[in-house]
């Protein structure tokens, strides 16, 4: 049986994608077999940043609606033989996804992969709805500012009280906190909630914190998931992650400030 | 004065019912067993007295017979002494109970005598019970008043061991209170409701809700909002580790984070009422 993951947050724009397509690329190449589900029918995203926008035939809404067979709709990462894709639809909205359709295609996924991760959309209606409803685990993404902190609370209410697990009374969704765009220069500025303050509303079991980083934003417009940047702060901090998640003890990292040293302070670069 | 409500003369009894087989048991097979004692209950009027002026009682009596003779036209009847007098005059039980069996009444049980009246009624083969906490009515100036849902159950029941007398033995039906125990977080949209008193393991985030008739206690951060005693119970408390709330409410009277007191944010407070006014106090 797969391991069903939901990347979530509530809220829009906090790095949702970035994260399944970054956790999804790193559990595949530890070896494990997994597929990642754009669960944004109407705005597809996970696509782009997977960079096989020019491969798609079929998507999610077709295999619910049984106009292609899954193996038809999946498309395997060129990066990584492990990994593959679906995508969802652009032309419909995401009253074409069923309960019993997105369950179904979760449970033909699960005979032969590892991991499912479904990419949920921002929002609490249907289409996050459907994404978190058949998971085992939550990544709840969260930005350390107020109202990302609020909507993720309020996603993990909804996780604990409407998933599958919740309404057959079964042992509940692990949820894990993911800090994204993180700046421990603007927290120690007081711009920004620290990670103590976020786990101090949220109490929640912290998976990692993602630095504010450029080389995300690079990765994205070049179709590249971080994570393959092993240079990049970003990409490692998501190495770390995906260890913590498969039971590593990593260290924290990224979370205080760096100390410049003379050369950098000089130069002011990274 | 005297009030008596048609929807009001309806208390209950619960007896307890035990199945005797026989003793034959090739007998048993076959047959059906020769009695049987059963919990059941049956609804029955009960007569509260608070005068011992028999001719009042009898006045009024006929004046409440005459409404619905038919109604009460050998009926069974409780008579509630509770509220009646005890001191100066002592009500004359024997007369009392002659005169309900005159005007037609059977009485089948007597509550809230004293030792010398329970043996009295004993030896009209009246059973005694004892409702506790059931006081009658409020209102002392009526002399005679019949109330309704006095829930009596009777734990056992003891066979008589002579014929005049059968105690009966029973605990009150208290009301079961629904206390509520949560130690999971409560979430920003997230509602909960306690009958009773509620207990939070964990914080309350803002944006959430939580409710309870009784108190509420939260062993954590309370920053969403917080309503006890929504029933209006006044007596309704609310305790926390560190108060961040959006609202706290006791029974209706409510103050928002706006107006709280700095000084006592983030502290660990218990909020009660005092004259319709909520004083926070730190703990």
């Amino acid at each position: 049986m797969a391991r069903i993951i939901v990347v979530t947050s509530g809220k829009g724009g906090v790095g949702k994608t970035t994260t399944s397509a970054a956790i999804a690329m790193g559990l595949a190449k530890k070896g494990h077999k997994t597929a990642v589900i754009d669960f944004d029918v109407g705005l597809r995203n996970l696509d782009l940043i997977m960079g096989c926008e020019r491969r798609v035939v079929y998507d999610l809404v077709n295999v619910i609606n049984e106009e292609s067979t899954l193996k038809q709709a999946l498309i395997k990462d060129k990066r990584c033989n492990k990994l593959f894709i679906l995508p969802a639809s652009q032309t419909r909205d995401k009253d074409a996804l069923t309960q019993e359709g997105v369950g179904k295609v979760l449970d033909e996924l699960s005979k032969d992969f590892k991991y499912i991760v479904c990419d949920s959309p921002a929002g609490i209606e249907r289409g996050a709805n459907l994404a978190m409803y058949y998971a085992d685990d939550a990544i709840v993404v969260t930005n350390p500012e107020v109202a990302s902190v609020r909507d993720s609370d309020r996603m993990l209410g909804i996780l604990a009280s409407k998933s599958r697990r919740a309404t057959n009374d079964e042992e509940p969704i692990k949820e894990y906190l993911l800090l994204t765009r993180y700046s421990p220069e603007r927290v120690k500025l007081g711009e920004m909630l620290s990670v103590e303050d976020v786990q101090d509303i949220l109490s929640l079991h912290l998976l990692g914190v993602i630095p504010d980083s450029q080389s995300v934003l690079n990765a994205s417009n070049a179709g590249i998931p971080v994570i393959l940047d092993e240079e990049s702060d970003a990409g490692q901090a998501y190495q770390d992650v995906v260890s913590r998640f498969l039971g590593e003890n990593t260290p924290h990292r990224f979370i205080n400030e760096e100390k410049k040293g003379l050369f950098s302070r000089l130069f002011g670069s990274k | 004065m005297i009030f008596l409500k048609k929807d009001d003369i309806i208390p209950s009894i619960t007896h307890n019912i035990l199945l005797l087989m026989s003793t034959d048991n090739k007998a048993s097979i076959y047959k059906k067993p020769a009695l049987e004692i059963k919990s059941t209950s049956f609804s029955t009027s009960v007569l509260a007295i608070f005068s011992t002026d028999l001719k009042q009682i009898q006045f009024l009596l006929e004046e409440k017979i005459a409404l619905a003779p038919e109604f009460f036209k050998n009926s069974s009847i409780v008579i509630d002494i509770q509220g009646c007098p005890k001191k100066k005059e002592i009500i004359d039980l024997s007369a009392l109970i002659k005169l309900l069996y005159a005007k037609k009444l059977v009485p089948i049980g007597i509550n809230g005598g004293n030792k010398e009246q329970n043996n009295l009624a004993l030896a009209f083969k009246i059973p005694v019970h004892t409702i506790r906490g059931t006081q009658p009515a409020k209102n002392k100036n009526e002399p005679l008043q019949l109330v309704s849902n006095k829930d009596l159950s009777i734990k056992d029941i003891s066979l008589p061991e002579n014929e005049s007398s059968t105690i009966l033995k029973r605990d009150t039906k208290l009301p079961l209170i629904e206390n509520m125990f949560i130690s999971q977080p409560i979430r920003s949209g997230q509602r909960v409701y306690a009958k009773g008193d509620l207990t939070i393991l964990s914080h309350v985030s803002a944006g959430a809700e939580v409710m309870a008739e009784g108190s509420i206690h939260v062993y954590g951060a309370l920053r969403g909002r917080a309503l006890a005693g929504v029933q209006g119970n006044t007596d309704s408390r609310i305790f926390c580790s560190s108060l961040e709330a959006e609202l706290v409410s006791i029974a209706g009277n409510y103050i928002i984070s706006e107006v709280l007191d700095k000084k006592k944010y983030k502290s660990s407070v218990q909020i009660f009422l005092q004259k319709k006014a909520l004083i926070i106090e730190k703990l």
